[in-house]
């Protein structure tokens, strides 16, 4: 059985030169060039961006939601990577 | 010989520039430009990395395991920094595995300051103290450097750095707090360490070739001699907090171009280590691209297994 419905692709959008692209959402498109075209209409219509990225869905690899809590474990015992764990007198400038 | 279509280019480049906007990765930008960013971004990153191996000495033989947990966290932290640095500087369309041959082959460079050994475990103190503190001096400007990628990591970066000073410090503080002999160790340290934290910088302004170039593209916010005298004025005050004296700030640029050309205390040593390091990971490299390879041979012997048994 095939489906004749088009490969879903999601949608970056760099906002303004400077910052990252962000995930805005996703697209059905038949192909990469149409993608970009639909993404431009749905996502781009009031000047949202200067700079899209397409990509296929199902290219996509992602964390399992489920997965959660041991896929992130390893930081969360971690509490001295943060500059707060460290006690420095308040009246030491620039630190 | 230009054509008008190369000015425009030109022209488009030179307004975001001198709008003070970013350059992304898909603009067209000046050969020079693109160069000297690779150079830049290269030279950075290899730092982070090369940068690793004075402290990562230490990580056995921190006295506690709060601070060997902490000291291997900063170690890990500049793995990471070159990462990012490296990942930035492929935008430009260079390759990781390309610098990293080139740094082996001694045909770029990586910061001055980590040709000098690490000699005592004062020496982890005054590192995070003094040498990240000078590179967030340098870094915080670069959060607005004119290309995109770089910009943006340096932003990560300097999130991630202030740990590293605070550490450094808190540690320093620590040993001032207790015996005369640890107090000394901090002096001596903090002595052995302030000139070449000084030079982290860059040669002077009068010897900076690329300096004004650098700050006309945007690439550089300050000039060295700036940004040295910025981080000097913001030391003294935490050094008379912590109880250290500064050595004078008198730089023999001599020993820095020797040290910058290779001739550092340590430099041979950090060359082969990493490239002992590079050559060492090869097998682990072929082989996870081997297991790679396995599994998509595999998909593709259940996947003509299936049909057959569906005909
Ligand atoms: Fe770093
Ligand atoms: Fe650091």
């Amino acid at each position: 059985m095939t489906s004749s419905e088009w490969p879903l692709y999601e949608v970056f959008v760099r906002s303004k030169r400077g910052l990252n692209h962000v995930h805005v959402g996703s697209l059905h498109a038949p192909d990469d060039a149409m993608a970009l075209r639909h993404a431009r209409d749905v996502y781009t219509r009031r000047s949202e961006g200067v700079s899209i990225w397409v990509v296929r869905s199902d290219a996509i690899t992602a964390s399992s939601p489920d997965e959660k809590d041991p896929m992130f474990a390893p930081s969360g015992d971690k509490v001295y990577r943060h500059p707060t764990f460290y006690e420095i007198p308040d009246d030491v400038p620039h630190m | 010989m230009t054509s008008a279509v190369d000015t425009d280019l030109q022209a488009g480049f030179d307004a975001t520039i001198a709008a003070g906007d970013r350059i992304e990765p898909r603009d067209w930008m000046p050969e020079g430009y693109r160069r000297t960013l690779v150079r830049q971004i290269a030279q950075h990153a290899h730092s982070e990395i090369i940068g690793m191996q004075p402290e990562g000495n230490w990580i056995t033989r921190a006295p506690s395991l709060r601070r060997k947990a902490i000291l291997l966290a900063k170690v890990q932290d500049e793995a990471g920094h070159g990462l990012y640095l490296y990942s930035a500087c492929e935008t430009l369309g260079v390759s990781r595995e390309d610098l990293t041959r080139q740094l082996i082959a001694g045909a770029q460079k990586y910061s001055s300051i980590f040709n000098y050994p690490a000699l005592s475990y004062a020496d982890v103190g005054t590192i995070g103290w003094l040498v990240d503190g000078a590179a967030i001096c340098n870094q915080v400007p670069l959060c607005r450097t004119s290309y995109g990628p770089y910009g943006r990591s340096m932003i990560r970066i300097c999130k991630e750095e202030s740990f590293h000073q605070r550490q450094g410090f808190e540690l320093l503080a620590t040993m001032m707090r207790g015996t005369d002999e640890q107090r000394a160790m901090v002096q001596e340290s903090v002595d052995r360490f302030w000139k070449p934290a000084l030079m982290m910088f860059g040669p002077p302004d009068s010897q900076s070739s690329n300096t004004e170039q650098s700050m006309a593209w945007g690439i550089k916010r300050h000039t060295n001699d700036e940004l040295r005298e910025r981080f000097i004025e913001m030391t003294a005050p935490q050094a008379a907090a912590l109880g250290v004296t500064l050595p004078d700030n008198d730089l023999d640029w001599d020993e820095f171009w020797t040290v910058v050309k290779g001739g550092g205390p340590c430099s041979a040593q950090r060359i082969a280590h990493r490239k002992r390091a590079y050559d060492d990971g090869a097998w682990v490299r072929e082989a996870a691209m081997a297991f790679a390879q396995s599994e998509v041979d595999g998909l593709a012997q259940r996947v003509s297994r299936d049909q057959e048994a569906d005909r």
